[in-house]
C-alpha cells in the first residue's frame, strides 16, 4: 500500500469554537472510515517502533494502524484491547504529544501520525458496530479486591479478570469511573462512552460495588480477612488543594473538584432539570493551568460566563496542560492571565467581588525544572470576578492511610510502592495511579494498574 | 438499592426512616453521617445518623422536609427503595467520660444528639437534655431521651410545652441554679449553636457542636463543606462533623449555608414543586 507522505495529520472535524463554547457536546467529532484509513497510511511501520516505548500500556501501535489502513477495524480493535481496556477514553484524553506521538519518526519533520485519533476511531467504530458477546473465562477461584473504580482500578481489575480472578471493585461514589465520571467534562469525554467502556470491563466478570468507602465502610484489613488474597488501591488524588490566601471561604470560591463534580457527576449543567445547582456568574477566574484548570474554565464558559480567566503564576512555556486543551480553550475565548499570582480574594457581604493578583517575572529554574516566578513589587491589581475556581492540584485522600496499619506513605500522602511491582509496604497490598504519584494522567494510572495486575498474578499463582 | 424498612412521621415537617444498609450499620458510631440519594440524578443529601441496629443491619435517619430532595425522600414509604446510601462518613463524636454532660437540641438536631448522649450514658456519664422546638409538635424524641437522661428539659417558642423561650434560657437557668456541668453538646440550627456557645464560653464549659454544611461527596473531595475552626480551614465531612464550639466561625457557616438559596428557589419552580 502506498504511504501517505503528507506532513500534516488528516484534520479531525470539530464543532466551531463559538458554537461549542455554548454546549456540552463533544468538541472533536472523530474521523470517518475514509479519514482514518488515509491517516493510517502515514505510519511508516518503522522497525524500531519508538511509539510503543512512549505508551505506558504498550499498545502494539503500528500493528493496529496497519489493520486500520487495510480497513479491518475489528482486527485493529482486537490488537488495541489486547493491551488497553479503555481505548475510547485513551484516544481522547491521553497526552499523546508527550507519549506515543511524541516519539513518532514522522514528527521529526512535520506532524506525527495521529495515533490518538486512530485509537479513538477504532474504539468508536467497535462500539457502534460490534455486538458485545459474553466472554467465557475459566475462574481460578482466587479473590482480589480493588479500591476505587477509576482508570487504574478498572485496568487492574480487567487484567486480573481476564486471567480468571474473581475481582470486586469498591467505589466510594454512587457512580463508577472515578475521575472519568466526576472530573473530565462531557465535552471532552462523553459519559455514555465511559459507561460503555466500564460495561466492557464488567463483561469480563468484574463486580463493581458502589457506595463503599474503603477506610470507612470497611478497611483493607477487613478485606484481607474476608478472603481477598490481594488488594489493589487505586483511590486517586481526591483531596483538593487551596491557596491559603485571605478570602478563600467567601461564597463563590470553589475547588475545581467541587465545580467539576457538580457539573459532571451531578449534572448541574442541566439544572433545574437535575436538582444539584452550580453558580457561575459573569466573570470567572480559574487559578492554575493544568488540564483540570482548562476543564473548569471551558465548563464555566459553557455555563454562560462572559469572561473566563486562567490565572497562572508562571509563563506560557510552563503551562502544564495538554497542548490541545490550551489550544481549544483559547479558541473558545478563555483569557489567559499568565505570570499573575493570586494573593487575596476580595468580597462584599460574604460574596466574591474580585481576585487580587501580583504580576510575576520568570527567574531561575526551581526544583521542578521550570523557571520559578518572582513577584514584581507594587504590581498588584484586582480582576473583578464573582467566581473563583481553585485548580492547583489534588493530594491523595487520607482515609486509607489513616485506617491501614503498616501502609507506608510519603510525607505528602502518596502511598509508597516498589515501582516494578506496585507492591506497598503491607503484605498483599498493591497501589497505583494518582494515590501513588499525586495527580497525573489517566494513562499513567492505567499503566500502574496493569503492572500491579501482573505482579498480583505472579504472587498469587505461586501460592496454592 | 437500599430498602426502607420503616417510616414514621414525627410531625408535619420531620420524618424518620430505617434503612437497610449493612456496610453503614456494621461500622457506624455516634456522630457520623451518611449520604442518601433518592433516585437517579438525585442530589446527595448528607444526614447525621440518628440510630443503628447492627444485627438488623439498619440505620435510622431523621430528616426535615425542607426542599426538593427531602420532599422526594418524603414520598417514599416502607418497602420502597432509595438508590444510594453511603457511609459511615466523618469522625465519630469525641465523647469523654466526665461527670455530667448536658445535651442541647434544636428541632431536628435531637436526632444526631440522641446516639451521642446514649453512648455517654453507657460510658457512665450523667446526662441531661434540653430539647427545643417552635411548638410542642416540633419537640422530637423526648420519650427516647427519657430512657436514659436524668432530666429532660423542654423549651418551645410558643410555650406549648415546657419553658416558653429558647433552649439557652433553660441552659442559663440550670447554670444559675448551680448545676455542675462538665461539658455541653449542642446540635441544631447554626444560630442556636452559636447562642449556646455564647452562654458556655464565658464559663469555660467545653461545648461540642455538630455542623452540616453544604457538601457533595462527603469524603473530602469537593471541599464545599469547609469551615473556619480556630482560624484554620477544616472540612466538616472528614475533620468533623463535630467541632469545638468555641473555635467555630458560626457567622461564616451561616453565610456559606446561603450559597445556593436562589437556586433552591429556582429548582422548585423549574421542577414544578
Amino acid at each position: 500500500m502506498g504511504k501517505n507522505m503528507s506532513l500534516t495529520k488528516v484534520v479531525m472535524p470539530e464543532q466551531a469554537a463559538d458554537v461549542r463554547n455554548k454546549n456540552f457536546q463533544e468538541v472533536a467529532l472523530g474521523y470517518t472510515k475514509e479519514m482514518a484509513m488515509e491517516e493510517a497510511t502515514r505510519c511508516l511501520n518503522c522497525p524500531k517502533k519508538p511509539c510503543m516505548d512512549g505508551c505506558p500500556v504498550n499498545v502494539p501501535i503500528p500493528g493496529f494502524i496497519e489493520k486500520v489502513a487495510e480497513g479491518d477495524f475489528e482486527a485493529a480493535y482486537e490488537i488495541i484491547t489486547s493491551e488497553n481496556a479503555l481505548p475510547a477514553i485513551c484516544g481522547r484524553v491521553c497526552p499523546q504529544e508527550n507519549q506515543c506521538e511524541g516519539k513518532c519518526v514522522r514528527g521529526i519533520k512535520g506532524e506525527p501520525v495521529g495515533i490518538g485519533r486512530l485509537e479513538r476511531f477504532v474504539a468508536d467504530y467497535h462500539m457502534e458496530n460490534a455486538v458485545q458477546e459474553p466472554v467465557e473465562i475459566e475462574k481460578n477461584g482466587k479473590k482480589v479486591a480493588v479500591v476505587g473504580c477509576g482508570p487504574s482500578g478498572l485496568t487492574c481489575a480487567g487484567e486480573l479478570a481476564k486471567k480468571g480472578y474473581e475481582v470486586t471493585i469498591f467505589e466510594a461514589l454512587h457512580k463508577a469511573g472515578g475521575v472519568l465520571s466526576y472530573g473530565i467534562p462531557e465535552f471532552r469525554l462523553p459519559k455514555d462512552l465511559v459507561a460503555k467502556e466500564i460495561e466492557n470491563v464488567k463483561n469480563l466478570g468484574v463486580d463493581i460495588e458502589t457506595n463503599v468507602i474503603v477506610g470507612r465502610s470497611l478497611t483493607i484489613d477487613d478485606l484481607m480477612g474476608d478472603g481477598y488474597q490481594a488488594v489493589f488501591v487505586g483511590s486517586g488524588a481526591g483531596l483538593p488543594r487551596f491557596l491559603n490566601i485571605p478570602g478563600e471561604n467567601l461564597l463563590g470560591v470553589y475547588s475545581a473538584n467541587e465545580f467539576l463534580t457538580r457539573v459532571n457527576l451531578m449534572k448541574a449543567y442541566k439544572f433545574p432539570e437535575t436538582p444539584t445547582p452550580v453558580k457561575v456568574g459573569k466573570n470567572v477566574a480559574v487559578v492554575g493551568a493544568g488540564n483540570v484548570a482548562m476543564d473548569a474554565a471551558r465548563t464555566a464558559k459553557r455555563l454562560g460566563a462572559e469572561n473566563v480567566y486562567i490565572v497562572y503564576r508562571r509563563g506560557e512555556d510552563e503551562v502544564p496542560a495538554r497542548k490541545e486543551e490550551v489550544h481549544h480553550a483559547k479558541e473558545e475565548g478563555i483569557i489567559f492571565k499568565l505570570l499573575n499570582n493570586p494573593c487575596e480574594i476580595h468580597g462584599e457581604d460574604g460574596w466574591v467581588t474580585g481576585i487580587e493578583v501580583v504580576k510575576q517575572e520568570l527567574g531561575e529554574p526551581d526544583a521542578s525544572g521550570r523557571r520559578s516566578p518572582v513577584p514584581v513589587e507594587g504590581s498588584n491589581y484586582v480582576i473583578p470576578v464573582e467566581t473563583v475556581i481553585i485548580a492547583i492540584g489534588q493530594s491523595p485522600n487520607p482515609l486509607i492511610r489513616q485506617t491501614t496499619p503498616g501502609l507506608e506513605t510519603q510525607k505528602w500522602g502518596g502511598i509508597i510502592v516498589d515501582e516494578e511491582t506496585m507492591k506497598t509496604s503491607k503484605d498483599g497490598v498493591y497501589a497505583g495511579g494518582d494515590t501513588v504519584t499525586g495527580a497525573a494522567t489517566v494513562i499513567l494510572a492505567m499503566g500502574a494498574g496493569k503492572k500491579a495486575a501482573k505482579a498480583i498474578d505472579e504472587a498469587l499463582s505461586s501460592q496454592k | 438499592m437500599y430498602k426502607i424498612v420503616k417510616k414514621e412521621v414525627l410531625n408535619q415537617a420531620v420524618e424518620l426512616m430505617e434503612i437497610h444498609a449493612p456496610y453503614v450499620a456494621r461500622k457506624c458510631e455516634a456522630g457520623q453521617f451518611i449520604i442518601v440519594r433518592v433516585d437517579e440524578d438525585g442530589e446527595r443529601i448528607p444526614l447525621t445518623i440518628a440510630d443503628y441496629d447492627r444485627e438488623a443491619e439498619t440505620v435510622t435517619i431523621i430528616y426535615q422536609v425542607v426542599g426538593y430532595s427531602t420532599e422526594l425522600l418524603s414520598k417514599k414509604n416502607a418497602g420502597d427503595y432509595v438508590v444510594d446510601f453511603v457511609g459511615p462518613l466523618g469522625q465519630p463524636a469525641p465523647l469523654h467520660k466526665v461527670g455530667h454532660v448536658v445535651g442541647v437540641a434544636g428541632g431536628v438536631g435531637s436526632a444526631p444528639l440522641y446516639p451521642q448522649l446514649r453512648k455517654l450514658h453507657e460510658m457512665g456519664v450523667k446526662v441531661d437534655v434540653i430539647i427545643g422546638g417552635r411548638s410542642a409538635e416540633f419537640v422530637i424524641l423526648k420519650e427516647k431521651f427519657a430512657e436514659f437522661c436524668d432530666n429532660v428539659y423542654i423549651a418551645t417558642d410558643d410555650g406549648s410545652l415546657g419553658t416558653k423561650g429558647f433552649v439557652t434560657n433553660v441552659l442559663t437557668d440550670l447554670i444559675e441554679k448551680g448545676e455542675a456541668i462538665d461539658e455541653v453538646i449542642a446540635i441544631g440550627p447554626l444560630i442556636m449553636m452559636k447562642n449556646v456557645v455564647k452562654v458556655t464560653q464565658p464559663l469555660n464549659i467545653p461545648t461540642s457542636v455538630s455542623l452540616n454544611p453544604i457538601m457533595i461527596d462527603g469524603t473530602g473531595m469537593c471541599g464545599g463543606c469547609r469551615v473556619s475552626v480556630g482560624g484554620k480551614t477544616k472540612f466538616a465531612c472528614v475533620d468533623g462533623p463535630d467541632f469545638d464550639g468555641f473555635e467555630v466561625d458560626f457567622d461564616e457557616c451561616m453565610k456559606r449555608q446561603g450559597m445556593f438559596k436562589e437556586e433552591e428557589h429556582n429548582c422548585k419552580i423549574g421542577r414544578g414543586v
